[in-house]
């Protein structure tokens, strides 16, 4: 196998909990807890997991928007955390992050073509005269128009705003893009357009993805492999054909059944979860999905189960399997 | 069955400083008794502004319900007083929204959130209404009943506090439930057990349900008829089998198939090119026309009307009109 592209070896973030008149840290919000995968070049990996599983966190971790807590994190075998800042911003044009709602990182007093051609100048990867053309070529291998050039944020639609915040990513010419929700606030009809826009970039620019998502089934069109989170930790971790046939931890089959299938009176086994997500501030005892989880038995509530291979790839964090 | 409501050419419009909107335009159907029916449609087909309208909650003086009729049991409600609409909301006609942490107080316990109404509509007494309370509480699937109604909102997670507005919205025996994309917010997990509640507190009480929702997935899980909005129209509605097993209008047929199904991986995703025209520049056309793969020279000119084009499915979409002429 060729060289990672990212890996991710033990990734841990906690975030303080401050309390008190002398604000010490009276705990820790775990939200992520040492978490493995690798990616290898030109592929697409899925992070699942509902909200407050720390699928977020993990992306801006691996970023360094927020430092790591311990672990490792190696873009292209260089120890990405343990580099200097003027190192780190050499290499922030090859890693570009989406996220959810572009609207709110792009300035509504900035043109667009300005707002695009920014990154270029502050990281000096374009010359003044040649800013037009390059951001004219990006906008146009994200679906828009030249005339986009010089409008402002506020005159484009919601799917729009995601073309732009795929656009300005793309425009440093990274490796790997980390996509944080980035269908999520979308319509059906426009979801599709950005889907399919994504794949599209991957091939003719041969990207690597993190694509973060709450959505099974996008992920399931869009990844190679897929893990999936739950309170911080992987609880699930294969190939996308061995994950939706043969899902073995109890929480993502739970997650799959839970899909509304767009198939009037299927009648389909369905696992209905009991209670939320537990706060991950105080996570269960043992294995963390153990008070929500139909087959827990005494040995979960007391010892965390190893996250281990199981199969073909395929990892997976319970004492059942 | 009977119907419970009836909605006869209601049109919503709004007046922005660039001209009139109209939000919801010319629409008709009906509920009937025990019946679950969805609104389906993409952010600023009308779909909200109709359950709005509804419950007579349009926000004047900007929007305002134009024209049309409302028929429930033997009134109009767009001709009855304030008062008498103030007794049929929440005692008759309910409703729940996407985000229930914004449509309830949160200085106010849960308990007495779910009193008020039982107070106010049923008249019950304070010993009653507290009572009854704990009663709906565990209806809607939520054990600690009497923990649950001295807590505050902001102590619960979004699907406990939706299936408190369930709970709510229910209190007063309903004839139909208006539920404005109750699962929208939540994970799938908690969206499964808030229309597993949803189902249940149906079939206990035999009121129907008006559900918006975005998602087909769990429009084909719920419904019994189904209409789809386009730009404020109605542009396709009929039984969920028959809509999701033979649509006709190029729209929903476009709607099933963008939208992803695990376990039926396409190499590429089909999708609708272009996006919702915008309600200013809406013309005589069928205003699906630039999208439309299926675009014939009439549809830029006159927009179809709805019309029947099998039992009981009816679509608006000149391809069938044509059919029916020849």
């Amino acid at each position: 196998m060729s060289e990672a592209l990212l890996e991710v070896r033990r990734l841990k973030k906690y975030f303080p909990i401050n309390a008190g008149l002398l604000n010490r840290t009276v705990g820790y919000v775990k939200a992520v807890d040492d978490i493995s995968f690798t990616i290898q070049p030109g592929e697409t990996f899925g992070l699942v997991g509902e909200s407050g599983s720390g699928k977020s966190t993990v992306g801006r971790t691996i970023l360094r928007l927020h430092e790591k807590t311990s672990g490792d994190v190696l873009f292209k075998g260089i120890p990405f955390h343990g580099l200097p800042k003027t190192e780190v911003r050499k290499l922030r044009p090859k890693m570009q992050l989406i996220f959810q709602d572009p609207y709110s990182s792009l300035n509504p007093r900035i043109r667009i073509g300005d707002a695009i051609g920014e990154s270029l100048l502050e990281h000096g990867l374009a010359e003044k005269d040649e800013l037009r053309d390059v951001v004219l070529d990006v906008l146009e291998a994200c679906g828009l128009s030249s005339y986009h050039y010089s409008r402002f944020p506020h005159e484009f639609s919601g799917g729009q705003r995601q073309r732009l915040g795929i656009a300005r990513a793309l425009v440093l010419n990274p490796d790997f893009i980390i996509a944080d929700e980035p269908v999520s606030a979308l319509d059906v009809s426009i979801q599709a357009q950005i889907i399919n826009l994504f794949q599209k970039l991957q091939h003719t620019r041969g990207l690597t993805y993190l694509f973060i998502s709450h959505d099974l089934s996008v992920v399931e069109h869009l990844c190679n492999r897929i893990g999936v989170m739950y309170l911080g930790s992987m609880m699930e971790m294969a190939s996308r054909d061995e994950l939706f046939s043969r899902p073995l931890h109890p929480y993502t089959k739970a997650l799959l059944s839970a899909i509304p299938v767009p198939v009037p009176r299927l009648k389909r086994e369905r696992i209905v979860l009991k209670g939320d997500i537990p706060s991950p501030a105080n996570p269960p005892s043992g294995c963390k999905f153990h008070t929500r989880c139909p087959l827990a038995t005494a040995q979960c509530k007391e010892l965390v189960p190893e996250f281990r291979l199981v199969g073909d790839d395929h990892y997976v964090a319970c004492h059942l399997v | 069955m009977n119907s419970l409501i009836e909605i006869n050419n209601l049109s919503t419009y709004f007046e922005s400083g660039a001209g009139t909107v109209k939000a919801v335009d010319d629409i008709s159907f009906r509920i009937r008794e025990g019946e679950t029916v969805c609104i389906v449609g993409e952010s600023g087909c009308g779909k909200s502004i109709t359950a709005m309208s509804i419950m007579g909650l349009v926000d004047e003086p900007h929007g305002k319900v134009v024209g049309g009729q409302i028929r429930f049991g033997d009134k109009d409600l767009l001709k009855i007083s304030k008062e008498e609409m103030r007794r049929i909301r929440g005692n008759d006609i309910s409703i729940i929204f996407q985000e229930p942490m914004s449509s309830l107080n949160p200085v106010i316990t849960i308990g007495r959130q779910i009193m008020e109404p039982l107070m106010l509509h049923q008249k019950l007494n304070k010993k009653q209404a507290y009572a009854r309370a704990l009663e709906l509480i565990e209806l809607v699937g939520i054990s600690r009943a009497e923990q649950i109604a001295a807590s505050y909102p902001h102590q619960l997670s979004g699907g406990m506090l939706q299936r408190i507005m369930i709970a709510i919205a229910i209190s007063c025996g309903p004839k139909l439930l208006i539920a404005d994309e109750p699962t929208t917010a939540l994970d799938v997990t908690i969206q499964a057990q808030v229309l597993e509640t949803l189902r249940q507190s149906k079939e206990q009480s035999n009121m129907s349900i008006m559900l918006i929702t975005h998602d087909l997935g769990v429009v084909a899980e719920m419904a019994d008829y189904v209409i789809v909005m386009y730009a404020g129209k109605i542009v396709e509605e009929g039984d969920v089998e028959e809509l999701f097993e033979r649509p006709k209008h190029p729209y929903t047929r476009g709607l099933l198939k963008s939208k992803p199904i695990i376990g039926q991986r396409a190499e590429q995703l089909y999708s609708i090119p272009g996006q919702v025209p915008s309600p200013l520049e809406l013309t005589e056309s069928c205003y699906f026309h630039d999208r439309c793969e299926s675009c014939i020279p009439i549809c830029r000119i006159r927009q179809p009307k709805l019309s029947e084009v099998a039992a009981g499915h009816l679509a608006a979409c000149w391809l069938y009109e044509e059919e029916a002429e020849a």
